[in-house]
């Protein structure tokens, strides 16, 4: 029988023991004394959380392929583990062979957002291995991090001994040779990072220097040791097709929050969202084939016993073969008993018919993200969607028998008016005019309509990676404005508005734009007792604002501050493909409300063609011509 | 067609909660193909239920679950196929179709024949009941001196109020040697159980109690189900009480190793897998 880390005791004082004690479904079995290497792979939040996420899931099946690896996995231990934890000195382990984590050769850590960063330095210091990488030694684990907030480590850089930027399909592998070869050598640890620096993607912190103007901008950011490059190429996976895939991923004993088949049918989107992060580093946008999928969806459902399957990628209405593939779903799953979870598509009358083959109509509702309430704040920020296609989608929908449907707005675009935040009241009540137009004997009762805003951040690698982004307190006073617009409206007893808290956004805008400086603050908040931030219950302004202050930290400067066209940024030195020149035209077309035509329509030069793949290469595709359409708009 | 699974839960299992269990074995199901019936509707899911939820930190001989299929393949092949899916810590020990119920009789529910179970308690190694019990011999003496008192008072404390409850009509077994629990578990049967139990018996998986070194053990049959209800930790509390030493609510093991339904009239006992409903 398997050997628990901890004692029974431990166990039965804490909440959901089951999230320490592994053994789940599909988990891996290996003798650890029989592997070359031994990887422990973190999520740091709790495990209901991280076992829901797909990229770990991918990276521990094609890690445990190989032999002479063992990949296994830590979670972030809950509040009351975490003082149990530190009360009696046990060390935290991984839940496979509930070793303890110091033993590993790695320990992986994905960054999924940035509200995690001190549950980072929680699991190194419950691991017992130094907080700062220049503090590690032979004996410690390499601390990798990956993941979409590695496109600016900046402000996290000094905790991790390498980033691996991009998609972990490609480069593991001969990361892992690499290894096993240099141990065996006996080589250290430094000659072992210096040949990382030289994997494309790889970007080792220590390698490189920041120099500072006196404006606190960056000066220069270049590579002190010879093997490190001046610029780190994302890695990107350009056969979807053929690689990795779990097929038999893990099923957790307690309910996580995807409990169900996750199937990912393609990576990037095409759409080119100004505000989006997920649209530009995930370029070029790459299908999986139909017939991979229907394979995949089969074999996990098997594998697993999941009673749900849900689509998973950034815009599934682009997806080429949807229709074939959601009715394959139907027909092969529906009847036995399997229920088809669909993300938001965009409403047409396909997408009508197949949710109303799989949800309620009478409880399910309909999502539009329309994210601006003018049309030329939507022009701004590039999103396709028109105000006619909302009321029309609206109004077939509220003719098949849906009554509900929930809007989704930010606050704090750049160029914003007070006229596009009234925008976003006016909207909400068109869409239910239009529900009352239908006759009362007809349409089914009220109409409900939940709009809500969040708390817009511009991020690294998008076209507002210049733009200043706004101070909590106008971002509150926006909310009171529109909150006041709401009632105005003629139909607001069926509209419900509901918001973001500014402060964890605030925090937000300074790690996704930071640089090395940050993360001080970082450590200094944690050591104040900072930790789960993502979590309202647990998160702490105050405590935050008071390491920023006597670290140096100043929010201004990374928040509130428009950059100059020439500024070295911290990530600048990441290659994502799409290029800064093409960012920059497109922040200025955004600030004179022109949209540019997605990657199917016309070819924008963004730079991803470079990977040689998806849907750059699709026939026909012609260029933009950017005199043309400025003329026309 | 309904049928009765019996299954072991055992090592770190007893750390998932019984609803959890549920969805354990629904996927698990899912994975072995057994054609389930399913509820009706927009969220359909399988239609199955517990005979005893068993508590978190208690491991198990025999748990009950009831489920309802559309076919099924020999109790045999069932046992095998349930088994080739389930994870370390489950294993099924038994398959029992049941009966239909006949028309216009009301559905009986598992839950609502239990009427009582059979526990191991064991002292786990690392833990001591005052200075004077060091053995297995020390131990039974005790228990046997405070089961011999005329009651056995505890405060039963409910969401709403405490009161005083006599325990001791509600143990109607105590052993310390598996042989002398075997023996006297068999006089609690229906007569024309007791054969079918011994051969029965005699196949039996091996025990997945956890087994400690100080072999302070003691066995109990205890009233269970929505009449009458005894947990085995409250015994050994009321025992610590008696001893005047503190109750450690983790120094102790339980494992339940049967659960019953009582004929009425005769009193008797027959393990849920003894009956055809």
């Amino acid at each position: 029988m398997r050997k628990l880390a901890l004692s029974d005791e431990v166990l039965l004082t804490i909440e959901k023991p089951a999230r320490y004690i592994g053994g789940e479904v599909n988990m891996k079995l290996k003798d650890p004394q029989a592997v070359d290497i031994r990887f422990c792979m973190c999520f740091p939040d709790v495990y209901e959380i991280g076992m829901s996420h797909l990229g770990i899931q991918i990276l521990y099946d094609m890690f445990n392929r190989r032999e002479d690896t063992y990949c296994e996995r830590v979670y972030s231990p809950w509040v009351d583990m975490d003082k149990l934890m530190r009360e009696r000195n046990i060390p935290l382990f991984a839940l496979e062979s509930q070793d303890p984590v110091k033993d590993f050769d790695f320990l992986g850590i994905t960054l999924q957002y940035e509200m995690c960063y001190t549950n980072i330095l929680q699991i190194l210091e419950l691991s017992g291995i130094p907080i700062y990488a220049k503090d590690r030694t032979e004996e410690h684990p390499l601390v990798i991090g990956g993941g979409p907030c590695s496109y600016n480590p900046e402000p996290i850089a000094d905790f991790f001994d390498f980033f691996y930027i991009g998609e972990g399909e490609t480069a593991y592998n001969e990361l892992l040779d690499t290894y096993k070869e240099y141990k065996k050598a006996g080589r250290s640890r430094r000659e072992y990072l210096e040949r990382v620096a030289q994997v494309e993607g790889m970007y080792v912190p220590a390698f490189y220097d920041v120099k500072y103007k006196e404006d606190g901008t960056i000066e220069s950011f270049l590579p002190n040791n010879e093997h490190a490059p001046k610029s780190v190429k994302k890695q990107v996976e350009m056969n979807l097709s053929e690689t990795y895939y779990p097929t038999a991923p893990l099923v957790p004993f307690i309910k996580s929050t995807q409990d169900r088949v996750v199937l990912e049918i393609q990576r990037g989107c095409i759409r080119g969202c100004r505000f989006c992060q997920a649209g530009m580093i995930y370029r070029p946008t790459r299908e999986r084939s139909i017939e991979y999928l229907k394979k995949v969806a089969y074999d996990m459902l098997s594998s697993t016993g999941h009673e749900e399957i849900s689509l998973s990628s950034l815009s599934s209405s682009d997806y080429s073969c949807l229709q074939e593939l959601v009715l394959f779903l139907i027909d092969e799953f529906g009847s036995k008993g399997v229920n088809i979870s669909l993300p938001s598509l965009r409403i047409d009358a396909f997408a009508l018919d197949v949710m109303s083959k799989v949800q309620d109509i009478r409880k399910s509702s309909l999502t539009f993200a329309p994210e601006a309430g003018t049309q030329r704040l939507r022009d701004v920020i590039n999103k396709g969607l028109t105000e006619e296609a909302i009321l029309g989608g609206a109004m077939k929908a509220f003719q098949s028998g849906w009554t509900k449907v929930k809007l989704y707005f930010m606050l704090g675009l750049p160029t914003e008016t007070q006229e596009d935040v009234e925008g976003i009241a006016i909207l909400s009540d068109r869409i239910a005019r239009e529900y009352y137009t239908i006759p009362k004997e007809v349409r089914n009762g009220k109409v409900s309509i939940t709009s809500s805003t969040s708390f817009f951040v511009p991020k690294p690698f998008t076209p507002f990676q210049w733009s200043r982004m706004i101070t909590g307190a106008e971002y509150v006073e926006k909310q009171r404005f529109l909150k006041g617009k709401m009632r105005e409206q003629l139909n607001n007893k069926s509209i419900k508005y509901s918001w973001h808290e500014a402060e964890v956004t605030e925090l937000e805008g300074v790690f996704a734009r930071g640089d090395r400086r940050v993360s001080g603050a970082i450590y200094a908040a944690y050591q104040a007792g900072c930790l789960y931030d993502a979590w309202s219950e647990h998160f702490n302004y105050d405590k935050w604002m008071k390491a920023f202050e006597e670290n140096g930290v100043n929010m201004a400067f990374y928040n509130c501050r428009e950059r100059s066209e020439e500024e070295i940024f911290p990530w600048d030195f990441i290659d994502i493909g799409v290029t800064k020149a093409f960012l920059l035209r497109e922040y200025k077309r955004a600030k004179a409300a022109k949209v540019t035509p997605n990657c199917k329509q016309a070819c924008a030069n963004c730079g991803a063609k470079d990977f040689g793949g998806g849907v750059c290469f699709d026939e026909n595709l012609s260029m933009v011509d950017f005199e043309e359409v400025t003329d026309e708009s | 067609m309904k049928a009765r699974i019996k299954f072991q839960k055992y090592g770190a299992m007893k750390f998932v909660g019984h609803l959890d269990v549920m969805r354990y074995f629904q996927k698990v199901f899912r994975r072995a193909n057994i054609d389930s019936e399913y509820t009706k509707g927009f969220s359909p899911h399988q239609i199955m239920s517990f005979a005893a939820p068993l508590g978190v930190g208690l491991t198990s001989e025999g748990e009950y679950l009831d489920v309802q299929l559309l076919s099924a393949d020999t109790p045999e092949v069932m046992v095998e196929r349930i088994n080739a899916m389930v994870t370390e810590g489950f294993r099924i020990v038994g398959y029992r179709p049941l009966l239909e119920a006949e028309e216009h009789m009301k559905h009986v529910t598992a839950m609502s024949l239990v009427s009582s179970a059979d526990y191991l308690v064991s002292l786990k190694d690392g833990y001591t009941i005052g200075a004077e019990i060091t053995s297995q011999d020390s131990f039974v003496k005790a228990f046997c001196e405070f089961f011999k008192s005329q009651e056995i008072v505890i405060n039963k404390k409910t969401k709403k109020s405490e009161k005083e409850v006599d325990i001791k009509p509600m143990i109607t077994l105590v052993a310390y040697t598996e042989e002398e629990y075997e023996a006297k578990r068999i006089d609690t049967l229906e007569e024309h159980l007791k054969t079918e139990d011994a051969l029965l018996n005699k196949g039996r998986h091996p025990s997945s109690a956890e087994v400690y070194e100080n072999e302070i053990k003691v066995y109990m049959q205890l009233d269970t189900g929505s009449a009458a209800n005894l947990k085995p930790e409250l015994v050994l509390e009321a025992f610590c009480e008696y001893l005047g030493v503190g109750y450690n609510e983790y120094a102790w093991q339980a494992h339940r190793l049967e659960v019953y339904t009582r004929n009425v009239e005769t009193g008797k006992l027959a393990a849920l897998d003894q009956v055809d409903r």
